[in-house]
């Protein structure tokens, strides 16, 4: 054994759990990556599951990154096999000198493995099957007795597992000691029969500082929460349904009045996503901050609603975790393809407003934020997460609140302004930045009220076919779409280490992985310029980023370079100058995949220019 | 749908009601239906049935989807704030509304087209949850707007204006509305005023999801002797199986008792319901009854007016889901921002 090379690593490595659906390792696996967090190293895990509910395979990969690098990077050094099914394809995926883990209840033929990896067999269903009785338990506790074994092997320690388990069974102590038990199993077992060191390691470090673990879904609920939001309407989709189950959660546990024990929000399940955003319409219409959250079908349903919502001008939130499509496509799988879609959402000439959150921190600050560009702006405001931010924990900055900071509930005329002879009309441009005034149905008794509708009408909300009226009306949407691309997040600029003429534009969850690979890049000298996206419409700051670059790369999580698009679209950019970088094969992007396709690209544009010089020389 | 508003003139004498309106502050624009259109005629029981409760017309919110029925509540109650939805998806739109804001009266304005076909699983889905609002079908049988072709609740064997007769089985809205849960259903039918006005008035009072279907005979195209939504046919063929009247809880209670039995029925408001049951057999409080009755007359071509079924006790979705008394929208950071110190604790769980 100890001829064959082995991958050694301290705190930066990759491993995976190969399991089935159903089987309850997911728990366990969450439990392994949460033990070496405890130990301050920074881990990024990925659940990547099937859509079904029990059976098919599913694997849960942590990347141990004591350099913080939270994006996927490709490759596995450690795959902890547990299911049969996909054991070839499981065994060809790790890098040679890596390790394989697996039940060796029963032998397997030589043939079986690989010779370049280094195998650790050990009998979980023998020693489970020893021990309990219950078939049920036979099989949790061999997630939680492979748990015990693995962090012999690489170096976790017990007590932090221990206490993990305190935590989560605070209360049940029956439920405690039998997963104590069971982590202990899996330890003693490993201390007595597994004595070949493991070059893969966990050793405690402070890397984690001040950083919250927490999934992107979650942080977009608690965003809502304290974004005042207090409509909810939605209908079950993955990878959004546990936006809106946590919002749930957080409104029982923050918004009921503890002397009434009233609730201060109002969560309905719909019938269907048509009737989610209609719910969100009315809500928005009559005054409440109101949001649904769904994925790209849901979105297709919702499209007639968010064209009115544009047109009537309602203030509507929607959080879309972008899954892959089109159609049912991948339904849990990760994919930035609904871009155009969510831009351009409905018949005729809409515009809407995007937020690209880059991880859980932003999903909680651009909700909040979603919520007061709704109402400042009175139309439908998109935060466009993905299953990857959405489902998966991720390792983030925590949460932060301004006590101070007051709702921008925009241009609500109040009875006392109509008293006093204010002039309403509800879509006339008073101020000149294209936004109207509204009144709440019941503000006054004679003045203030009108008619809302998805047809077009004058600047009074009178019903208007007159072709003045309608292109008043259109150019000032437009004036208003001008206005949201100053309050928007605006993009975050990375400069290179070295001037450079090269730049690149990504954003949402592509960005742990993009800055991973900037550094590769700088460190092969390949230097660029890279620019965040946070919203659409594009600030000037994204005109004069592609005007002071030769050559932009585009990086997206699509087939059809649906941000390229937005942005020669909307700023008649150069296509020739923006070069397409994209993956979509419905994992989360890599930073192997990005250095792999940049490089070669400035390579093969190098080796041209070359060539070019030598030709007119 | 017009911009034209009526002009504003009025006599001096015009009577108010206790509100200090006088019943034209609940008209709305000029209609643009034709001269005859069952709707205007249901638009003017609504104004009656407002301005006869009292409601200051501001205090009410009407909701509606597309089609012609869809356009009438931009011709009554013109100080309310009114919403012209899409086709069919008024009532999901009325419930975010109702949620957003408990205090207001919700109308919510239909068609036969719009809640029978496109809408029928928001009709379906507002009644069954108990959004508290006036639900008002307004019923011809045919879509007028797109110029005659069959809706889904006409009659099978009825014919069109072009003489084609309908195969398809039609959809009873109060039916469903009975089976669906809505605790308040009636039917009404746009040529009998005085039975329709205090259906409405009933309606707007109930404490839960009031529906009414009103047969409202489509003048231009659903109106000749193949039709059984047309005024001939409904006058001849209506089964009307209480008259209805509709007291006010503040009110003394001194209407005359006219022949037949009487039955108050109070509800959650102290407005009171008094039926006057033209047939002895007719419980109002039976549900499952109520649906046999209908059934076995419309087999007979009868088309059964009147209130069908009430619980006068219902609650609403409000009620359900537990909402603060004070309206969500006027709900503001201190009630609803758990701030920096909770998430601070929320942090340190996620470490």
């Amino acid at each position: 054994m100890s001829a064959i090379p082995q991958i050694e690593a301290v705190n930066d490595f990759v491993i995976k759990f190969a399991n089935v659906n159903g089987s309850g390792s997911a728990s366990a696996n969450e439990l392994f990556a949460k033990a070496i967090l405890r130990m301050g190293v920074p881990v990024s895990p990925r659940n990547i599951f099937p859509s079904n509910i029990q059976g098919l395979p599913t694997w849960y990969e942590v990347r141990v990154t004591e350099q913080g690098h939270l994006g996927r990077r490709g490759g596995t050094d450690m795959m902890v096999a547990m299911n049969p099914q996909t054991w070839d394809a499981d065994l060809a995926e790790l890098e040679p000198g890596g390790y394989l883990f697996y039940d060796s209840t029963r032998p397997l033929p030589p043939s079986k493995f690989r010779s370049d990896i280094r195998v650790i067999g050990m009998p979980l269903t023998e020693i489970c099957n020893a021990v309990y009785q219950d078939p049920r338990q036979r099989q949790l506790f061999k997630n939680i007795v492979y748990v015990g074994a693995l962090a012999i092997l690489l170096g976790i320690e017990p007590e932090v597992v221990e206490k993990l388990f305190g935590e989560q069974y605070k209360g049940k102590e029956k439920l405690l000691a039998s997963n104590v038990q069971a982590l202990h199993l899996g330890c003693d077992f490993a201390r007595e029969n597994l004595r070949e060191p493991v070059g893969l390691q966990v050793r405690r470090a402070d890397r984690v500082g001040n950083r919250i673990f927490v999934d992107g879904n979650s942080a977009a609920a608690l965003g809502c929460v304290y974004g005042g939001a207090t409509v909810a309407a939605w209908y079950p989709i993955t990878p959004s349904s546990s936006v809106a189950e946590a919002f749930q959660k957080y409104c029982t546990k923050f918004r009921v009045d503890p002397s009434t024990g009233q609730h201060r929000f109002a969560i309905v399940q719909a019938e269907d996503e048509l009737a989610s955003i209609g719910m969100v319409v009315g809500a928005g219409w009559n005054g409440a901050r109101a949001f649904t959250a769904t994925s790209g079908p849901g979105i297709s349903l919702m499209t007639e609603f968010i064209g009115l919502a544009y047109f009537a001008e309602i203030p509507v939130t929607l959080i879309n975790v972008q899954r892959g499509g089109p159609s049912t496509g991948m339904p849990t799988r990760t994919q930035q393809a609904d871009i155009l879609c969510c831009a351009y959402a409905s018949h005729g000439d809409t515009k809407h407003v995007l937020l690209f959150p880059q991880d859980p921190h932003e999903c909680f600050e651009h909700a909040a934020a979603a919520l007061d560009l709704a109402d400042r702006l009175q139309t439908p405001v998109f935060l466009m997460t993905d299953l990857d931010i959405g489902m998966n924990q991720r390792l983030c900055e925590p949460f932060a609140w301004d006590d101070s900071a007051a709702y921008d509930r925009g241009k609500v005329m109040s009875a006392e302004e109509l008293e006093a002879g204010r002039d309403f009309g509800r879509y006339k441009d008073v101020d000149g930045d294209g936004i109207p005034w509204r009144t709440l149905p019941g503000t006054h008794p004679t003045k203030g009220s009108y008619f809302t509708r998805g047809t077009t009408r004058d600047a009074y909300a009178r019903y208007s076919e007159r072709g003045p009226d309608y292109i008043y009306n259109m150019e000032r949407l437009l004036k208003k779409f001008a206005t949201a691309a100053t309050l928007v997040p605006q993009p975050v600029l990375r400069p290179a280490a070295e001037k450079t003429d090269l730049g690149v534009i990504y954003f949402g969850s592509t960005s742990p992985s993009m800055h991973e690979a900037l550094e590769t890049l700088e460190e092969q000298g390949i230097h660029l310029d890279a620019l965040r996206l946070r919203a659409f419409p594009f600030p000037d700051s994204v005109v004069q980023f592609l005007a002071q670059h030769r050559q932009v790369f585009v990086v997206e999580q699509n087939r059809d370079a649906q941000m390229r698009s937005l942005l020669i679209n909307e700023l008649d950019a150069d296509p020739a100058r923006l070069i397409r970088v994209l993956h979509f094969d419905g994992t989360p992007i890599t930073a192997r995949f990005i250095v792999q396709a940049i490089s070669t690209h400035v390579q093969q544009t190098q080796a041209l220019r070359a060539a070019g010089t030598k030709e007119s020389a | 749908m017009t911009y034209l508003a009526k002009p504003r003139l009025r006599h001096p004498t015009l009577a108010t009601n206790k509100v200090g309106y006088t019943r034209r502050d609940y008209e709305g624009k000029i209609s643009t239906l034709c001269a005859g259109c069952g709707h205007d005629s249901i638009s003017a029981a609504i104004i009656e049935a407002c301005w006869e409760l009292d409601i200051e017309p501001h205090r009410v919110a009407k909701l509606s989807g597309i089609g012609c029925s869809s356009k009438t509540p931009d011709y009554f109650l013109g100080a309310s704030h009114g919403f012209n939805t899409v086709h069919g998806r008024m009532p999901s739109v009325l419930t975010g509304a109702n949620l957003a804001n408990r205090d207001l009266l919700y109308l919510g304005v239909s068609g036969d087209g719009d809640s029978a076909s496109i809408g029928l699983g928001q009709f379906a889905h507002a009644m069954r949850r108990g959004v508290r609002m006036a639900y008002i079908v307004e019923n011809n049988g045919v879509y007028g707007l797109t110029k005659g072709q069959f809706s889904a609740t006409a009659d099978q064997g009825s014919k069109s204006k072009k003489g084609v007769v309908n195969t398809d089985n039609p959809l009873d809205l109060v039916a469903m509305a009975l089976q669906l849960g809505a605790s308040y259903v009636g039917r009404g039918f746009s040529g009998n005023k005085e039975q329709l006005v205090p259906l409405i008035k009933g309606a707007i009072s109930h404490g839960g999801s009031a529906f009414i279907d009103v047969i409202s005979p489509c003048v231009a195209f659903n109106n000749h002797p193949g039709s059984t939504k047309s005024y001939d046919y409904v006058r001849e063929h209506n089964e009307a199986v209480s008259r209805i009247d509709f007291i006010s809880g503040r009110e003394e209670i001194t209407v005359d008792l006219g022949p037949g039995e009487v039955m108050d029925v109070r509800q959650h408001d102290g407005t009171v319901l008094r039926l006057r049951s033209l047939h002895p057999d007719y419980n109002p409080g039976d549900r499952y009854a109520a649906m046999a009755y209908m059934q076995r007359h419309h087999e007979m071509g009868e088309v059964v007016t009147g209130l069908l079924y009430v619980d006068p006790l219902a609650t609403d979705l409000h009620t359900a889901l537990n909402t603060s008394d004070r309206p969500l929208n006027a709900l503001g950071p201190a009630q609803l921002c758990p701030g920096a110190q909770a998430l601070e604790r929320l942090n340190n769980s996620l470490r």
